[in-house]
């Protein structure tokens, strides 16, 4: 593991921030973690980076416990949230700026600086003023500002946080195929999971300073850990549920389950996509509360007289108009039981 | 940190624990009762009255007629700018004595006003609260309006889209960003007024006298060292009250605020009412700032056209060993050694004042910094004179005595001015430098030294200015064969006849006019600053 957590805890007054965090980056992969804000995410990253100091608990790097070593002398790299690129500095002195700190020689710090700028596509953006630049370019400047002095790890906070949302999307493929080709070690933070599932070989999922879950995009996707994960990812059709052989008892009647699921009183996920609408005297009457517009579907509100509200996903032309009476059936592939 | 508080504790403390030991010790005992007996009198009682309200008028006069001016120069950019700027700031480091002398020649008998209409305002408190704010102007237009000009404009249009009306954007979102400010400044402005010295001296007559003048009349007219150290030892404990006050409040006000650059704030006055505002403070700065400067060097030529000025190459004055011009070299020299010392010492306290992990300790030394303002200079020269000139320390015949004494009174103006920026700074940039390899001390060196360079040379002007200007400590420790600037007007002005008051004149417009160069070398270095952003 090149970098290692070992109950790593922080405290703000008493209240953990950091409760107890274990967690592994190896070489060369692409660490994100994921959590709502106020999660402590971004005090996992300060704290590895050296400028927060851990309550209790270690970290390794390289094997190497780094109490005590100060943030400028652990190599890693960090890309702060806003950036926080030298305002009085132009584009290629921020970008040298690291170079300079390791004492390299004028001539490779030039020769690194058009490197890195053509690397992140702002070639012969030397000489500019950080001002005069736009979020999209500063963001550019920041990331090559953080690999210029090639960190053993590079961290980002909210890489993409204040880009808008196309540019956003262009820049996360980007960045993968980038530090793929380049064999960074990454540890990134967001809390836009469309961000995380598109940059990471592994999700880590943290609420209130703790990991809910650890594991590849597609486990954490089709398997969330518990019920803050799966409604963090955006699920709204989570309940308990008592399951059986097959079958699970829930307020929305009876849903079929995996064979292979556990039995026991169980949190159940249906994904809109498992919600199959039908004529309204089949199945679990619903009356239809809200469409909102996907892109690819339309995403249905349900609302069924005595139970929980339910979300389905139709295909553009099928989906009914709001007020309109369904009947609604379940999938077992599309049914997941958590925990 | 340790180098500031080493400063502090062998030319401050030691000093002025010296005065204390002179004045309460007698026979080898202590006598503590002599405090009380003191203050039973009722002229102390009423010395200390007239300090404490004059000192709350003037301050609150300044405020009054110095902030809109404050605004003026940070939001509007029109011609002339720069040299009104510098102008403004001459006053405030002119010699109290000059100043005295100045508003004599404007208002008091024979003066301009005698003359003009009859108008006489000598006799009355007028005249030093007028002085006062004289002096202060620069003070609230430079901490004020410096940090108002780096305030973004950007977060009133927010509140104003919010629904705010002008002025309640003002108040709502400038005014608290500004607060920390205005309460340095205005403490600032109490603090000098109310340990006022030669101001009061001159224009307060047999009337009026602050805690400073009686201590220095008890001192050396009437040698009662004893009642001047218990004087000193009430002005002391004031003088501490309002500074951890101060403390207390720019700390729970202390937010990194979003500084931008200045030259963008400002734009040209649009409509009738901003060009009459410009209009009034331009109007107030010439009749209130520069009709004095005016008068006095009017005087100065008043003898046969440059007669005054010949005069002071002169060697048979008399009143000096040396002809009073080398004055000019002298003063020049010990500034430029007390500025060096003090813009030394007072960016190391800054810098150990704004680190985040800086304990309560380290922050209680602000104020202590701010402690030689308030104690009266006469106290500091006295203290030197009286405390090293004896093993340990005898520096009595070394040239550095009088830097050193200036210096202590430079540091605070060097960390007033470096702190507030100091403290804007985003902490998080640092962080990124580290992140990026530099260590703590290069760190400061790349991310904070470029953006309080503007704040470092304006702090080493005012530091250098107040050398230039200092009096009080310096009349007793200057050795007679080297006097500076403002000693040697106070000896010309000490003695009769027109030819010594036209050579004080004369002297003292020499000494205006090489605080008004320093000045606006300096103020051509910020813009050349500005420039590079």
């Amino acid at each position: 593991m090149l970098l290692s957590l070992e109950a790593a805890t922080v405290r703000f007054g008493g209240r953990p921030v950091l409760d107890a965090v274990d967690l592994g980056v190896a070489e060369h992969e692409i660490v994100c973690v994921l959590g709502p804000s106020g999660s402590g995410k971004s005090t996992l990253l300060r704290a590895v980076a050296g400028l927060q100091h851990l309550d209790s608990g270690r970290i390794l790097l390289d094997g190497r416990d780094q109490a005590g070593v100060p943030a400028h002398r652990r190599g890693v790299g960090l890309m702060f949230q806003d950036h926080q690129l030298f305002p009085q500095r132009d584009v290629g002195k921020n970008v040298a700026f690291g170079l300079r700190m390791q004492g390299a020689s004028r001539g490779e710090q030039a020769e690194r600086v058009r490197e890195l700028l053509d690397l992140v596509g702002l070639p012969g953006a030397v000489g500019r003023a950080v001002a005069a630049l736009s979020g999209g370019e500063q963001q550019r400047v920041a990331l090559a500002r953080a690999l210029a002095p090639s960190p053993r790890l590079l961290m980002l906070d909210e890489p993409l946080g204040q880009l808008d949302r196309s540019l956003r999307e262009r820049l996360v493929v980007e960045l993968r195929e980038l530090f793929g080709r380049l064999g960074t070690t990454v540890l990134a933070v967001t809390h836009d999971q469309g961000e995380a599932f598109a940059l990471a070989d592994r999700v880590v999922v943290m609420r209130d300073g703790r990991i809910a879950q650890s594991g590849t995009p597609l486990e954490v996707w089709q398997r969330p850990a518990d019920a803050f994960v799966a409604r963090f990812l955006g699920f709204e059709n989570v309940v308990e549920a008592t399951v059986g052989d097959g079958v699970a008892v829930t307020p929305w009647g009876k849903v079929p389950v995996p064979e292979d699921a556990p039995r026991g009183t169980r949190t159940l996920l249906v994904r809109p996509a498992g919600v199959r609408l039908v004529p309204a005297d089949e199945g679990l009457r619903c009356t239809v509360t809200a469409r909102i517009f996907r892109g690819t579907h339309v995403a249905v509100r349900l609302q069924p007289e005595d139970a929980p509200r339910l979300e389905a996903a139709c295909g553009l032309r099928a989906a009914p108009e709001v007020g309109d009476e369904v009947g609604v059936e379940f999938d077992a592939a599309d049914i997941a039981v958590l925990g | 940190m340790a180098v500031p508080v080493a400063f502090f504790a062998v030319f401050f403390a030691y000093p002025v624990a010296a005065i204390v030991a002179r004045g309460l010790k007698a026979d080898g005992t202590w006598h503590l009762g002599r405090i009380g007996d003191v203050l039973a009198q009722s002229d102390v009682r009423q010395v200390l009255w007239f300090t404490t309200w004059q000192a709350f008028v003037s301050t609150a006069l300044t405020l009054l007629i110095a902030l809109p001016g404050a605004y003026v120069f940070a939001r509007f950019a029109f011609p002339g700018k720069q040299v009104l700027r510098a102008m403004v700031t001459v006053p405030f480091v002119l010699p109290t004595v000059v100043v005295g002398t100045a508003f004599m020649a404007l208002v008091g008998r024979g003066g301009l006003l005698d003359e003009l209409w009859g108008v006489r305002l000598d006799t009355t408190v007028w005249a030093i609260l007028l002085a006062h704010v004289f002096f202060n102007y620069a003070v609230v237009v430079r901490t004020v309006g410096g940090l108002w000009s780096q305030l973004d404009p950007r977060q009133e249009e927010a509140a104003r889209m919010l629904g705010a009306s002008r002025f309640a954007a003002w108040r709502t979102v400038t005014l608290p960003a500004l607060a920390p400010a205005v309460a340095a400044a205005a403490l600032m402005v109490f603090l000098f007024t109310f340990t006022s010295f030669g101001v009061v001296q001159i224009l307060g007559g047999p009337t009026f006298s602050t805690l400073e003048v009686e201590i220095y009349r008890q001192t050396s007219e009437i040698f009662d060292l004893s009642t001047a150290a218990v004087l000193t030892m009430i002005q002391f404990v004031a003088v501490g009250a309002i500074l951890a006050l101060h403390a207390w409040t720019v700390r729970r006000r202390e937010t990194a605020l979003r500084l931008v650059d200045a030259s963008v704030t400002a734009r040209r006055p649009r409509g009738a009412g901003q060009w009459a505002l410009l209009a009034a403070v331009v109007a107030t700065v010439a009749v209130l700032l520069l009709l004095p400067l005016a008068v006095l060097a009017e005087r100065s030529f008043s003898g046969a056209g440059l007669g005054y000025y010949r005069a002071l190459t002169r060697e048979d004055g008399g009143v000096f060993l040396v002809p009073p011009i080398e004055a000019v070299g002298n003063s020049l020299q010990y500034a430029v050694a007390a500025t060096a010392i003090a813009v030394l010492i007072g960016s190391l306290a800054s810098v150990a004042l704004t680190r985040r992990d800086a304990g309560r300790l380290v922050r209680g030394f602000d104020a202590l910094l701010m402690l030689p303002l308030g104690v009266s200079a006469v106290t500091v020269g006295f203290g030197f004179l009286i405390a090293l000139d004896e093993p340990p320390l005898d520096l009595r015949a070394s040239w550095i005595l009088v830097p050193l004494a200036q210096a202590l009174v430079g540091v605070p103006f060097v960390v007033r001015t470096m702190l507030p920026v100091l403290r804007a700074v985003d902490a998080r940039l640092r962080e990124a430098a580290a992140v990026l390899g530099a260590s703590p001390w290069r760190a400061w060196r790349e991310v904070d030294l470029p953006m309080v360079r503007r704040a470092l040379l304006i702090a080493a002007g005012f530091a250098f200015a107040v050398s230039l200007g200092e009096f009080g400590a310096t009349v007793f420790i200057a050795r007679p064969d080297n006097p500076t600037l403002p000693v040697a007007v106070a000896r010309l002005l000490g003695r009769p006849g027109d030819l010594n008051y036209g050579q004080a004149m004369a002297l003292s417009t020499i000494l205006m006019i090489v605080c008004a160069v320093a000045l606006l070398f300096l103020e051509r270095l910020r813009t050349d600053r500005t420039g590079e952003f």
